[in-house]
């Protein structure tokens, strides 16, 4: 090789540099792109408690809330729903919701403050669908020994009146509980006294 | 007249030579396999409903409105009110359905004679990237009439990007822009949806075509046609692709052509399988729909995700079955061992898990449509039986066979009994 021929080592550093640069600069210049597909602030304060009126739901019904954006149900359990809790444990993947989320005072048999008013997410853990109400009035659709509770269309996950899923589901984990607040006939969604609980 | 043009001809053919030269080397003097059989109609038949998909697609744009307040209302505008909006809104619906089975038969023909092998490699990555790409246009382009399977469609395709572990809740926020699918949801999903996608594909469709171009199509013998030259220095076995091929491709579209007008103007919805019929409903974000399934073509894949159950409260070992079972297609040309290329020469060990990857990919797809109690439960109680569904059952066991399908393809491509090549094609 003669000397024309060998590449300038200095010039061939500083190309090697100015590509470097240019190559940090152009990751810089997708910042902002992605930065812009992140929730906006808009979205990010949309999600003010919600009041129900619970005078209006009869014994057995379940009422759908909408609060930030997601279905919020409020199941008023007759004594056969909550009875039914007990005799399903064994069927269920987390009967004592020590891995699902819920605050610390839904954290019991009942998942409830107070066992008559089931308050959950109407989420499925799965991949986010909502499921439905199926009574026990169901079994042809849901087999014999189905006790009452909901069924996932999706992907046919199953859960009982406290939303604890029963095993052989693709849902991981019971049904999610927003922090409420339970007063003399109305409830509040998305406050709790006890903001540690939530 | 003529020498008008010709002269005009000239003028610009001095100025950019490249246009003949290109067509020369894409066309007439593109020497492809004189033994194209049925099963090569399906890549010109690809690029022709992307043809399809793209006008079409143009015209509903200047309609639609993306806005989920009104969107919806805008598609039965369409439908209603736009002289033959109904007729663009159906061309492109059907396309897209057209659209993934003339690739998944595209791709079959690969399977079949062997296309992905050395040295088509790069062509058959880039027939990948084009599906996945076409996957995600697809499922972008669903939400846009923004009515029930849309919306809960949506909400399960982003969460399944929610389950990855780690980056999963921010993945899924960054995709959706919003705590919910919403508005800006759909917004955005209509920017990618009608340009960001499609220059992908177009562009992967050119990287397909030029890979394929400089190392020649395959053909049903599964035969390197350039080995065997003539004294003009082109293949004996080969025939300019224009005008040879270009005249059956033309026959091949006007067959396809007669038979997509069919669906469109007399079954567009064919039952629910094109247009799922819980899509005339507007979107509810607080219900869901009594019986949810995904487009037919994404069902395989959907019916693998269902039968997978979550391993240490995660339901990610589903999602992950779901995307190993795309995402093993890029290794194929690494899997397959077998010295020859073409199902001919092959023995009865890959022909048989051939047959039985092709009727579990259509189980698959069967169950992907159907609620898991379609046929029933076992009638005994089972240590093992998580669940009784019968379908579920018969979901994991296809499962599995898809999969061993690929994992086991080096042993038994390697070990199986192959017939001699011959050194020229046959027919």
């Amino acid at each position: 090789m003669n000397e024309q021929e060998k590449p300038d080592q200095t010039r061939r550093n500083l190309l090697v540099a100015t590509s470097a640069a240019g190559a940090v600069a152009a990751v810089g210049a997708a910042v902002p792109f992605v930065w812009s597909m992140f929730p906006s602030e808009r979205a990010k304060a949309a999600g003010a408690p919600v009041e129900v009126d619970l005078t209006k739901i009869a014994p057995g019904s379940m009422e759908v809330i909408e609060w930030r954006g997601k279905p919020v149900w409020v199941i008023r359990r007759t004594k056969e729903m909550i009875d039914s809790l007990k005799a399903v444990t064994a069927r269920l993947t987390d009967p004592e919701s020590r891995s699902s989320k819920q605050p610390a005072y839904a954290k019991n048999e009942t998942r409830a403050q107070n066992p008559e008013w089931m308050v959950m997410e109407g989420v499925c853990t799965h991949l986010g669908c909502s499921p439905q109400l199926k009574s026990a009035e169901a079994k042809a659709e849901m087999g014999a020994d189905w006790p009452g509770g909901f069924y996932c269309p999706c992907h046919g996950s199953k859960f009982d009146y406290a939303g604890r899923v029963f095993r052989g589901a693709p849902a991981p984990l019971n049904l999610e509980v927003p922090p409420y607040t339970l007063a003399e006939g109305k409830l509040t969604i998305g406050e709790d006294k006890d903001k540690k609980g939530a | 007249m003529g020498a008008t043009l010709r002269a005009l001809w000239g003028w610009f053919d001095s100025r950019m030579p490249s246009v003949a030269s290109e067509w020369r080397k894409h066309a007439a003097e593109y020497y492809a396999p004189k033994n194209f059989n049925f099963w090569y109609f399906f890549g010109a038949l690809s690029m022709l409903v992307l043809g399809i998909q793209i006008v079409s697609g143009i015209f509903l744009t200047m309609n639609y409105k993306p806005d989920a307040a009104l969107a919806f209302a805008s598609v039965e505008y369409i439908m209603r009110d736009v002289p033959g909006g109904w007729l663009i809104r159906y061309i492109h619906s059907t396309g897209a359905s057209a659209f993934f089975i003339v690739v998944y038969l595209h791709m079959f023909r690969g399977l079949l004679y062997g296309s992905y092998k050395q040295p088509r490699e790069l062509v058959w990555i880039f027939g990948v990237l084009i599906y996945l790409t076409l996957m995600g246009e697809a499922f972008f382009g669903y939400l846009l009439p923004w009515g029930q399977m849309s919306y809960w469609g949506a909400q399960v395709i982003v969460n399944l990007f929610g389950t990855v572990p780690l980056i999963g809740p921010d993945l899924a926020l960054l995709i959706r822009g919003d705590y919910v699918v919403s508005d800006v949801t759909l917004n955005r999903f209509f920017a990618l949806h009608v340009i960001a996608f499609p220059l992908v594909l177009l562009g992967l469709v050119v990287a397909h075509i030029l890979a394929l171009h400089d190392v020649g199509s395959n053909n049903p013998d599964g035969i390197e046609i350039k080995k065997t030259k003539g004294p003009d220095g082109h293949p004996l076995d080969g025939i300019p692709f224009h005008p040879y091929y270009t005249v059956k491709d033309l026959m091949g579209a006007v067959l396809f052509i007669a038979i997509f007008c069919f669906i469109m103007f007399f079954v567009p919805e064919v039952g629910g399988y094109f247009l799922e019929y819980n899509n005339f409903i507007p979107a509810d974000p607080l219900k869901t729909p009594e019986h949810i399934a995904p487009v037919w073509y994404f069902t395989p894949f959907y019916s693998i995700l269902r039968a997978v159950p979550p391993f240490f409260n995660s339901q990610f070992p589903g999602v992950m079955a779901m995307g190993i079972a795309t995402m093993i297609l890029f290794f194929l040309p690494w899997l397959d061992r077998s010295p020859v290329k073409s199902i001919r020469y092959r023995g009865v060990l890959y022909k048989s898990w051939l047959a039985a990857f092709v009727v579990v990919f259509f189980i698959l797809g069967y169950l992907g449509t159907e609620n898991t109690n379609v046929w029933g439960q076992f009638g005994f109680n089972a240590f093992f039986l998580d669940t009784k569904d019968v379908a579920t059952w018969v979901a994991r066991v296809c499962t599995v066979v898809y999969f061993l399908f690929f994992f086991l393809m080096p042993w038994y491509t390697a070990r199986d009994e192959v017939k001699p090549v011959p050194d020229r094609v046959t027919s």
